[in-house]
């Protein structure tokens, strides 16, 4: 069983770069033909600073850390037994290339179900901009499965 | 891209459907390094096979950017508010992911809430979801 005295646990804060390219490739790679997420002329032209990044980018910023996995680590999970239950986001100033977003993630919620088979975490990240504006926030619920 | 406007929209009234190409190893080879997800599950067969699966399988977080293209392909990004999803089946190589959404609520604020969907080519549901979205 997961310790639920992590609950309320806080990351230390991590500051990430938004990249252009990583941006571009994101865009791409999901099939994006809107130029705000492509063209950095277009973007600007719509009134962002830079690129703009898409409404889930936020989790690949939090995946750029040097362990991607820090949660599961610090809860000491098996990464084998996890699957993505689900993911939410709600939104503040917009993430642009260029920008410099800081992260802060707290552990809010750890309980079981069935009977301690499957357990679920809730993460929540929350991230300011280089201005200190609210950048939105996201959290996830992980479920770690323990087959009877 | 014309925004629809608080005043003109009714309950039921439907997204613009979204459908992508086929989500072939290469789609997820670019999504892994794009996105940063390099869990192997999603690109290494070999330990997608150790894991006890039987192919590799589409990252949770592609669907989730493809709803994200259903949103912001009807209103600017700017007027989303809010977007969960809950992660309902994996999505398996050469799944062609239809994206659909309605409304179905409007509430104080000029906010409309939305249910959305992705959905493989045979109807199987993979996402579902909500969004709230502040129109002008």
């Amino acid at each position: 069983m997961i310790d639920t005295s992590y609950v309320g646990h806080v990351t230390d804060p991590y500051s990430v770069t938004v990249e252009k390219g990583r941006l571009r490739d994101f865009a791409r790679a999901t099939g994006q033909s809107d130029r705000v997420y492509l063209d950095e002329a277009a973007a600007q032209a719509a009134g962002y600073r830079g690129l703009l990044a898409p409404p889930t980018y936020l989790f690949s910023l939090d995946l750029d850390r040097e362990d991607p996995f820090y949660f599961i680590t610090l809860l000491k999970i098996d990464l084998a037994r996890v699957l993505h239950g689900e993911q939410a986001f709600t939104y503040g100033a917009p993430i642009c290339a260029g920008d410099t977003v800081t992260l802060v993630s707290e552990v809010t919620d750890i309980y079981a179900k069935k009977g301690g088979a499957m357990e679920f975490v809730h993460l929540k990240t929350s991230a300011t901009n280089q201005l200190g504006e609210d950048a939105g926030s996201m959290t996830r619920t992980v479920i770690v499965r323990h087959p009877q | 891209m014309t925004m629809p406007t608080y005043a003109e929209i009714k309950v039921g009234d439907p997204l613009p459907p979204l459908t992508t190409k086929e989500i072939t190893r290469t789609t997820l080879a670019l999504f892994a390094g794009a996105s940063g997800d390099h869990n192997p599950i999603h690109i290494d067969i070999d330990f997608a096979k150790a894991a006890g699966m039987p192919d590799v399988f589409a990252h949770g977080m592609l669907n989730m950017a493809y709803l994200g293209r259903l949103l912001t392909g009807w209103v600017p990004q700017s007027a989303l508010r809010e977007f969960t999803t809950r992660f309902v089946a994996i999505t398996q190589v050469h799944a062609v992911i239809t994206c659909t959404g309605k409304v179905v609520e409007k509430r104080d604020g000029n906010l409309v809430a939305l249910e959305i969907e992705a959905a493989d080519q045979n109807g199987e549901v993979k996402l579902a979801g909500t969004a709230l979205i502040e129109l002008p």
